[in-house]
């Protein structure tokens, strides 16, 4: 059966009666699919990321499944309360997320087969620059999280994505709108059991002078596949704030685009991955300068564990133009042992002339002048060791706020020490 | 052997013949010392004579390699200790240069350390407010502010401060025998007045002290029972406090010259 073939029992599976339109850009994107296949590693972009190994095993559909209360709370444990859309298997699960009459003013949180319709445009804006996962996602996506923001919210909203399944894969596209005047914080969560695959796309649209925090945890399955990919275009004078917590996943990628497009906009995108033995967590990211007088920061650290590996890169673009622009970019990575491994690629593209710009990337060990200083004050290797990693961390988790969110991030990394 | 409860009859510190290298390199060539509870001893010695090496050797530290000789602590070979069950027994060294935490508060890494230190002694851990208590009675007599002990461990803080803090570690960790390694060095005539009041404050027949110092000036606020001269890895002289006065008039290269 040749692949466009596959693809259409596959995507026949996957989706339900749409409306004509919807079904003209799934075949749109299942075409170009089928014509461009995954990328390999000579595409720039995945230069340390081997899809084959995910090729290898076939995936399917995944079917409905349920969850209980309880798994919901669990995985919702520790962070600051707020409304919720909740998800498993790629379909929308009303019992478990909030009721819409409980929404706080100027948020509609739904699901987006329900808001497809309206959103079209924003839809069809996602995927111009589509790599294979990205076009894969159009054709056989099943549903996502609509969220728009429409002034200032004070509780952070979740957004859950649950999977679980062996060889089953969900398709999901989300999209966040961040309406003038928003002000707003999203909590994205990924988690499951079983050797699944979770194939992401969310859009992000940071609209004139609105100011959106978008914490992404990813807590998948240590079996599963994890690929996110994230576009934010952020208007005049808006904020937009991105922090990656990755710990999941036996393959994990989030790709962040964030395009600074109106004068005075601002990104900033941190994050955090821990990935221990046979896990391998990537952050792949392009900042896109295209408006003169506009901010980027990016803080990414990683701590890498015997048998894991971690992959940063980062592109940093400065349109003609982007005048008075300042970027600064730094990744730092912790090896934990002789088989832990790391890349980091920074990328400046500058074409413009009054800019500021840095970069820095540093991969070590842990500092053994430190280690035994405190080993000299009576602390045992191992307890020496985590408060070293839990400080490494903590340089960037600390960079957070609000400081609810610092204080919901560190028992995750305590945890993930506790269990390495 | 348990911290609190070991007699004091005998001596605390025994070195015998300890010879040691680094990468190959001999560094300490047959050191022979024994410090009783109750001491002060001083060890002076020029740079390259191996002081800081005997110190890192006390404490445990890795990359050192003992060819010959044996360290005997409250009559317990140590050498085979790693460095927090030397700490644990009781064993501190003031380090010349202190290491920058970044991310470890100052506080919370006191409290981690006299926790360890308490726990192994079989004693209670200390709750946040006890030991807050505690650390600021000691901070008061090194004139340590509080808001310094709110900072990262040693990051931004002054040579000055820096060595208050090993002092104030040394305070609440309430070791038997404590290695000061150079902890004058790079001190003000007032830093150094304000360490020596912290050490001397510690003095007790219960416990001894080793100061390790290149200069004469450490001697005159902590006043030491014996003053050994340490060159080319031996100690080439040993006596009285006069001894020190001795070395600040002729120098070493005259002293590790008449001894050879």
């Amino acid at each position: 059966m040749a692949r466009g073939d596959a693809l259409a029992a596959y995507a026949a599976q996957a989706r339900g009666a749409e409306t004509p339109w919807l079904a003209d850009y799934r075949r749109a994107a299942a075409e170009r699919f089928a014509a461009c296949g995954f990328p390999d590693r000579r595409v720039e972009a995945w230069k340390y990321t081997d899809l084959r190994p995910l090729l290898r095993q076939p995936f399917t559909p995944a079917p409905p499944a349920a969850v209980d209360a309880a798994e919901v709370a669990r995985h919702l444990a520790g962070l600051p309360a707020g409304p919720r859309l909740v998800f498993v298997n790629g379909r929308v699960a009303p019992a478990l997320s909030s009721s819409k009459d409980d929404l706080p003013a100027g948020v509609r949180l739904a699901s987006l087969a329900e808001a497809a319709e309206r959103l079209r445009p924003r839809i069809e804006a996602l995927d111009e620059a589509g790599d294979g996962p990205m076009l894969l996602n159009a054709a056989l996506m099943t549903d996502g999280a609509a969220v728009e923001i429409s002034g200032p919210v004070e509780a952070p909203l979740h957004l859950l994505f649950l999977a679980t399944g062996e060889g089953t894969a969900s398709h999901l596209r989300n999209l966040v709108i961040a309406e003038p005047g928003a002000v707003a914080t999203i909590i994205e969560s990924w988690a499951g059991s079983g050797a699944y695959w979770s194939n992401a796309v969310t859009g992000v649209q940071v609209e004139r002078g609105a100011a959106l925090t978008h914490l992404k945890l990813t807590r998948e399955s240590s079996a599963a596949v994890h690929l996110a990919n994230v576009s934010a275009r952020i208007e005049a004078s808006g904020v937009y704030r991105s922090f990656a917590l990755a710990t999941g996943g036996r393959l994990a990628r989030t790709a962040i685009a964030a395009e600074l497009a109106g004068e005075g906009a601002e990104c900033r995108l941190d994050g955090l991955y821990l990935a221990g033995a046979r896990q391998h967590l990537d952050t792949t990211t392009v900042i896109d300068h295209a408006a003169p007088g506009c901010t980027s920061a990016e803080h990414y650290r990683g701590v890498i564990d015997d048998g894991g590996r971690g992959v940063f890169q980062g592109r940093i673009v400065v349109r003609p133009g982007a005048q008075k622009t300042d970027a600064r970019q730094l990744n730092k990575v912790l090896l934990l042992g002789e088989t832990a491994h790391a890349d980091s690629k920074p990328e400046l593209v500058i074409d413009a002339d009054d800019v500021t710009c840095s970069h820095g990337a540093a991969i070590g060990e842990i500092d053994h002048d430190a280690l035994f200083y405190l080993r000299a004050r009576g602390l045992d290797p191992t307890t020496a060791e985590r408060l070293l990693v839990e400080a490494f961390a903590d340089e960037v988790v600390a960079t957070l706020s609000p400081p609810s969110l610092i204080a919901a991030l560190r028992p995750l990394v305590a945890q993930w020490l506790q269990s390495r | 052997m348990t911290g609190n409860a070991e007699s004091t009859k005998g001596p605390m510190l025994e070195i015998h013949d300890l010879h040691v290298a680094v990468g190959g390199k001999p560094i300490l060539n047959g050191i022979d010392l024994t410090v009783a509870p109750g001491e002060v001893h001083a060890i002076m010695g020029p740079n390259g004579s191996g002081k800081s090496t005997l110190a890192h050797v006390l404490a445990g530290r890795e990359g050192y390699e003992v060819s010959r000789g044996e360290v005997r602590y409250l009559g317990r070979d140590i050498l085979a200790l790693a460095p927090e069950e030397r700490a644990r027994e009781g064993l501190f060294l003031g380090f010349q240069y202190p290491i920058e935490i970044p991310g470890v508060g100052a506080m919370t890494f006191l409290r981690a350390a006299v926790n360890a230190i308490r726990k192994h002694k079989g004693e209670a851990e200390l709750d946040a407010m006890d030991f807050l208590a505690r650390v600021r009675e000691k901070a008061r007599l090194l004139e340590i502010d509080d808001a310094l002990l709110r900072r990262p461990l040693n990051v931004g803080f002054s040579g000055g401060e820096k060595k208050r803090n090993e002092i104030l570690q040394m305070s609440l960790l309430e070791p038997r025998l404590a290695v000061l390694d150079e902890t004058d060095s790079g001190l003000d005539v007032d830093a150094l007045r304000i360490v020596a009041r912290g050490v001397n404050a510690l003095r007790g027949p219960d416990r001894a002290i080793v100061l390790i110092t290149h200069y004469q000036s450490l001697l005159d606020y902590i006043e030491p029972d014996r003053v050994h001269v340490l060159a080319g890895g031996r100690i080439v002289k040993s006596g009285d406090r006069t001894l020190a006065l001795e070395v600040e008039a002729e120098g070493y290269t005259a002293l590790a010259g008449t001894a050879a």
